[in-house]
């Protein structure tokens, strides 16, 4: 760390003019030329909004509404649950129809907790008057508050919260790196936005460079996007901002990789299990940054995202600006429909995308591309042969792993092994399976075992719970036990116990027994309502009592 | 000859003093092969191993008297792993304890629950929750499946129901090598 800070205070130019190289990588076609080209249109407001709880990495958040509630856009409708997690907004004016279980952009294709708005078409905010905030004079806690407040994550795929991200630094944050190297074929959503909209990504930028007080910030942009470079380079020049440059790397698949855009950019490497924070690195996506812009200076929660509706699949190849929820039946919808020979629909891009049966499933904050190939575009895989160890695998991983071996642990399911050969260093970037030669779906069998993994340790958490449930259970038993041992003891010794105490009870009990034929005699010798009788009244007491006495007699 | 017996005896008594030391100093309370067994047994508590336990299970496998394919719940992972660790072959689970299921959950049917405490006392991790002549209810999460509640309910109101697949513990498809057309290696 004392070594990079150094390199870094240099007051020459740039510490990051030089460029390095990450092992491996692929050139591949990239296919963005018809709909870069074209400007962002918007997909307008669907009939219903679908927002899943869960769009982010992290724990899903808590829904606050009812069905029948009326909602305005940019309404909080589900609020966070504990650190890592993300607040979901309203993103149109409407009516809260259901809160249910909906299919969602996954592979596993399942359904998950959705809260379902019919829109008014009005799209109307609860108050329109927002003041832009001041960020450089907050402090960086409170600028990640209002980041949080924004349900901001990722928006480059893995949805991490974005708070959570910049917060997270033991460290020293040194460099800010915005993530514009679209490496993926066919998306060019990231590309559109810069052409656009480059003055609010450098804005977005200076409030994340602040939030994480970085002396410097570095827009990495692929060499194949000039007139995108060029609208940075303009938006920075009449901007007053400072210590960010903008950098071409060139294209390579997957210099956009977190890890290996570090590497290009400053040579270094990220521990394997660690974040960039550890070495003084954040790393955001430019439309990350774009987001931050409309939260801070907007005021505005994240509402949509461009998405790339692409592929011989679809009639008109384009980017638009989505609102979160739209399904993207209405997304294909709007970039004209499917054409005749449309085969399958993929979301995110050829190499780590995943084919998707349906099409009801609503954007979320972390789609970016909706694929639509024909059987010509992209031919289903021919069957897989056996491995005949060519290396080719190896050659190409951009982590410096070894897929070979990965795959034949993950295929044995040996998971301990795979792990200790770094499966988890692996970012299923798909260069591996892509020149295959004997076409083994390497990446499926790598995110298999990772799931198994995963799924194990949960099981393992989950009956560690269950044994210190149990044991909680067996000393609260024995405690119980012990304790109506104690009470029926001190019961029996006060009941067979033969010391003074009982002297003590026989006295009082015969001085009770006392007490009542005391009382009795009191009753008998003195008869009450004897005062005040008439004459006539005690004549007749006197016989009765004679009477009496005669019966008595001859007993 | 002497000095020789003398430097050899003092080495001993040292050694001994050092030996004896660290075996106070480094007590182990427990067996910690039944700590090892115990951590790789399912946990869910359900007594079909015939012991009233995971733990007692794990004693009895550590003492010998038990043998490793009597865990229903982990099935053959466990066997595996049992047989892994005891340095012992590995054997099919023995169906007089059950038959290997994907884990699953109880729920109390409320409409029919009468209140009267059986299930509570029944369940070995304290997963339902309710009070006499009072509504019961099973804590999902905390819910092993072991289906002890279910015999003492007096009005069969504790229902079992399988773990619907939610996209948290979804795990991808292993690539079927046969239906790709892999050849198989030996």
């Amino acid at each position: 760390m004392v070594k990079s800070a150094a390199s870094f205070s240099r007051p020459t130019a740039s510490p990051f003019d030089r460029l390095h190289k990450f092992h491996g990588g692929l050139k591949l076609p990239g296919h963005r030329e018809v709909s870069a080209s074209r400007p962002i249109s918007s997909a307008g407001v669907p009939a219903i909004l679908v927002l899943p709880l869960q769009q982010h990495i992290g724990a899903p958040a808590e829904c606050l509404v009812q069905p029948g509630d009326t909602v305005y856009k940019g309404q909080l409708i589900a609020r966070q649950v504990g650190a890592i997690s993300a607040a979901v907004h309203a993103s149109s004016s409407g009516t809260v129809t259901t809160v249910e279980e909906r299919p969602v952009p996954h592979p596993s294709g399942l359904q998950a907790p959705c809260i379902v708005i019919e829109t008014d078409g009005l799209d109307r905010y609860q108050d329109s008057e927002s003041t832009a905030l001041d960020y450089s004079r907050m402090e960086p806690d409170e600028l990640c508050t209002h980041i949080r407040r924004a349900g901001i994550v990722g928006l480059g795929g893995a949805g991490f919260p974005t708070q959570v991200k910049l917060g997270c630094g033991k460290h020293k944050i040194e460099l800010l790196l915005i993530n514009a190297v679209e490496c993926e074929p066919y998306i060019s959503c990231d590309n559109r936005l810069i052409q656009e909209r480059a003055a609010e990504v450098i804005e977005g930028a200076r409030v994340l460079q602040h939030a994480v007080q970085a002396d410097n910030c570095i827009i990495a942009i692929e060499d194949n996007m000039a007139t995108a470079e060029q609208a940075l380079h303009t938006a920075l020049a009449t901007s007053n901002a400072t210590g960010i440059q903008v950098t071409r790397v060139p294209e390579l698949y997957p210099s956009g990789g977190e890890r290996q855009l570090i590497r290009i950019l400053t040579g270094r490497e990220v521990p394997s299990q660690g974040f960039p924070a550890d070495i003084g690195i954040i790393c955001q996506n430019v439309g990350t940054a774009a987001a931050v812009y409309n939260a801070i200076i907007k005021q505005q929660p994240l509402l949509s995202r461009i998405v790339t509706v692409t592929g011989d699949g679809v009639v008109q190849q384009q980017n638009f600006e989505t609102l979160i929820g739209t399904p993207v039946s209405h997304l294909v919808a709007a970039a004209g429909g499917y054409t005749q020979d449309v085969e399958r629909l993929l979301i995110g891009g050829p190499m780590m995308g995943y084919t998707v049966p349906v099409d009801n499933i609503p954007v979320t904050k972390t789609l970016n591309c909706v694929l639509a190939v024909t059987r010509e575009e992209m031919p289903a895989p021919p069957p897989a042969q056996a491995c005949i160890r060519c290396g080719k695998c190896t050659e190409v991983c951009p982590a410096d792993l070894l897929p070979q071996q990965l795959y034949w642990y993950a295929r044995s399911s040996n998971q301990d092994a795979a792990q200790d050969y770094d499966l988890f260093d692996c970012i299923e970037c798909g260069c591996c399976a892509y020149v295959c030669p004997s076409h083994i779906p390497l990446v499926q069998y790598y995110r298999h075992a990772k799931s198994e993994i995963w799924l194990k340790e949960t099981q393992t958490k989950a009956s560690d719970i269950a044994r210190q449930r149990h044991e909680a259970h067996l000393n609260r038993l024995a405690r119980i036990k012990q304790e109506r041992a104690e009470r029926m003891a001190k019961k029996k010794r006060a009941l067979s116990s033969d010391d003074g105490s009982s002297d003590k009870k026989k006295a009082a009990i015969e001085a009770a027994l006392e007490r009542v034929k005391q009382k009795k005699q009191q009753a008998s010798t003195m008869p009450k309502n004897v005062e005040n009788l008439t004459t006539e009244q005690q004549q007749l007491i006197a016989a009765v009592d004679k009477r009496r006495q005669q019966n008595d007699e001859p007993e | 000859m002497l000095i020789a017996i003398i430097a050899l005896g003092i080495l001993a008594a040292l050694i001994g003093l050092v030996l004896g030391y660290t075996a106070i100093r480094f007590h182990v309370d427990s067996d910690p092969v039944v700590d090892q067994i115990d951590a790789l047994l399912p946990q869910t508590q359900c007594g079909q191993c015939t012991y009233a336990g995971c733990r007692p299970y794990a004693e009895a496998m550590a003492a010998g008297e038990a043998d490793i394919n009597q865990c229903p719940p982990g099935g053959e992972a466990t066997i595996q792993a049992l047989a892994d660790l005891l340095g012992r072959d590995p054997k099919p689970l023995n169906p007089e304890h059950g038959a290997h299921s994907e884990k699953t959950v109880v729920i109390i049917d409320e409409q029919v629950c009468i209140g009267c405490t059986l299930c509570i006392q029944a369940c070995p991790v304290d997963a339902i929750v309710g009070a006499a002549k009072q509504m019961h209810t099973v804590v999902r999460n905390e819910c092993t499946g072991c289906d002890l509640c279910i015999p003492p309910c007096p009005v069969e109101c504790i229902h079992v129901v399988p773990l619907t697949p939610t996209i948290g513990n979804w795990v991808w498809p292993k690539p079927s090598a046969q239906a790709l057309g892999e050849v198989q290696h030996g």
